[in-house]
């Protein structure tokens, strides 16, 4: 982009002033590097967020923002029940609580590297990945309910997981206030044979080695060790989250005319928190948030099965589960002043500082632990909520490297087996039952993420504590 | 002209693009080229048909309307489609898909598209005559 566009606040804050119908203003945390390389897009899409009635503050975007649906991904906006502030379908994405967990192993590499490939090939037999794919799980009407309303706890009561993970996860598991009778026949049914499923495109489930630590000190309160084995999952709230994203975009589209809601993009389709369409959303899309946290819960506990086959008496136990693709309802001060506020993030991760009754006592000391997934081929990071964090964008950081490639350009730039061999060749291990789907994934179609993480980090979004590289990638 | 379709850039995501002599023509080959997105048309036999139904107050909504209820049917009923039929009267769409059971050997399938967004949505006729119908895919 052209940076005359920008106020630069400091090295890596820029502000867009209010113009046209702004009502606040937009600002984008990189580094000089990463705004010059940003789809134009982003800068048009997070003015558009400005326009929105009730936003609070500013329009922020993330490191790794790029060009979305009406809010860029990476964006981060609050809004304002009593000052007329909206919820937005499209602010929070299709895949509904799209989210990153990890867990430690208690391994080394030296554990892993003997059973590498049997261990890849029971996590590929285990995890259900890829177009189709079906869980072993069918869930009636009214565990379908119980399901939506229980989130991970649910799970864990079905014998998926124990009681301990539940402490490790946003919202302790379980999202309040999720209405399953808000939720169409048709997002439960699309749902039915999808629970414990990885999905397809950029969701994997892979074994990482924590290759440098960053931050000793909170490395040692998050368990993070160098060259200790952890397992990270990347997936969300499958057919029924992607069913309500749809479904709320059309009633928003055509119901916010009659709230006297003029929408700069049709994207951007909204509605009133208090109003009958605005509610309706979120009881629906906290109930597609249980769904992301109880799927990822399954995925953990079928995780655990397929290490214990291979690698017996292993015990995983969870860091911690992010949402990125979220609206939750927090408390932040705004003029130095408390106030409750409907927080959009899509594609950015929560970031609570160090303090936080809502992270877990174990790890509030430390701050929040945040999740950044990487590509198949290049690293991940786990940084940490700072409490400099609140004061820029609501407590939010970045949450991956973005594309930047098309998948188009990347097919036709890569071959599926010749990503496979070229991994292989640095002991990394693929399972993906789509030759297609590695190449559109390549690791040379994503941006570095390390460079996203820096200017997280030195923008004061989050504190970098440690790098993960891939050992066995599950792609679906 | 013969009816056709493509794909078209977005940073994340995929861009697809029906091109026909009338807007039902450039939804069928929009609804061809959402299918691209997933699996090589060509290896897909149109052995099963199902009804399709899409209402919207304008075109583009409609567009979207019968690319989602497309995603809906092949999410439910696990099948990919390779033909399709298009008849619009007014607000309402009623339409057929042809097609067969995903098999990942046989089509190897690279990814699913999650929703037909209004992201670069348009349907309109160009001066010279052919109607385009196109819209941006999350996968």
């Amino acid at each position: 982009m052209d940076l005359s566009l920008f106020t630069r606040k400091s090295e890596y804050e820029w502000e867009i002033a209010p113009h046209g119908a702004m009502r606040v203003p937009a600002v984008i945390y990189a580094s000089e590097q990463l705004i010059r390389d940003m789809d134009q897009k982003v800068y048009e899409q997070a003015c558009n967020v400005a326009q929105l009635p009730g936003i609070v503050k500013a329009s922020y975007a993330m490191p790794d923002a790029h060009w979305g649906y009406g809010f860029p991904i990476g964006g981060v906006a609050a809004f304002d029940p009593d000052e007329g502030g909206v919820i937005s379908a499209g602010g929070v994405g299709y895949d509904v609580s799209c989210g990153v967990r990890c867990l430690h192993t208690g391994l080394t590499p030296d554990d892993i590297l003997p059973v590498q490939k049997a261990l890849a090939d029971n996590l590929y037999r285990k995890i259900p990945a890829g177009v189709g794919s079906t869980g072993a799980i069918r869930l009636s009407h009214d565990e379908m309910d119980a399901m939506l309303t229980g989130g991970a706890r649910w799970a864990v009561a079905q014998g998926y997981g124990t009681a301990a993970d539940l402490e490790r996860i946003e919202e302790h598991g379980q999202m309040q206030h999720a209405k399953p009778a808000d939720v169409s026949e048709r997002a439960k049914k699309r749902q039915r044979d999808e629970m414990g499923t990885l999905g397809s495109g950029n969701h994997y489930l892979e074994v990482q080695k924590v290759a440098q630590i960053h931050d000793a000190r909170i490395a040692a309160a998050f368990g993070l060790r160098e060259n200790d084995v952890v397992v990270s999952i990347h997936c969300g709230s499958r057919g029924l989250g992607h069913q309500i994203g749809t479904e709320f975009l059309k009633k928003m589209a055509i119901a916010a005319g009659g709230y006297g809601i003029q929408l700069p993009d049709r994207e951007l389709a909204c509605a009133p928190i208090n109003s009958d369409v605005g509610q309706e959303y979120l009881g629906a899309m906290r109930a597609a948030i249980n769904c992301a946290l109880a799927n990822r819960q399954i995925l953990t506990h079928l995780t655990r099965e397929a290490f214990a086959q291979i690698v017996p008496k292993t015990r995983l136990s969870l860091l911690y589960d992010v949402s990125h693709n979220t609206c939750k309802v927090e408390e932040h001060a705004v003029d130095g002043k408390p106030r409750k506020l409907y927080v959009h993030r899509k594609g950015a991760t929560r970031a609570f500082g160090p303090g936080h009754p809502d992270i877990p006592e174990a790890l509030r000391a430390a701050g929040q632990p945040v999740l950044i997934g990487g590509s198949m081929g290049t690293a991940s990071y786990v940084l940490a909520g700072t409490k400099e964090s609140e004061t820029h964008a609501f407590s939010s950081a970045c949450h991956g490297a973005g594309r930047a490639m098309s998948r188009h350009q990347a097919f036709k730039t890569w071959k599926g087996r010749q990503v496979i061999d070229e991994l292989a060749a640095r002991g990394i291990l693929i399972k993906s039952p789509s030759s297609r789907g590695v190449a559109e994934e390549a690791p040379g179609a994503y941006k570095d993420v390390s460079a996203v993480v820096n200017a997280a980090d030195r923008a004061g979004l989050a504190r970098t504590v440690a790098r993960l590289e891939p050992l066995i990638c599950i792609k679906g | 002209m013969t009816a056709h379709w493509e794909h078209f850039p977005h940073e994340a995501d995929v861009g697809v693009r029906g091109i026909g002599a009338t807007p039902e023509q450039a939804f069928e080959q929009a609804a061809l080229a959402m299918t691209a997105v997933i699996a090589d048309p060509a290896t897909i036999t149109p052995t099963q048909a199902v009804a399709i139904e899409a209402e919207a107050p304008d075109m583009e909504l409609l567009l979207v309307d019968w690319l989602n209820a497309l995603v809906y049917e092949m999410a439910t009923r696990k099948l990919l489609f390779s033909r399709f039929e298009v008849h619009i009267d007014g607000q309402v769409l009623r339409g057929r898909a042809w097609g067969e059971p995903a098999d990942a050997a046989k089509h190897q399938p690279a990814v699913e598209v999650k929703g037909a967004t209004y992201t670069a949505l348009r349907v309109a006729q160009n001066p010279d005559g052919e109607w385009v119908a196109q819209c941006v895919v999350d996968v």
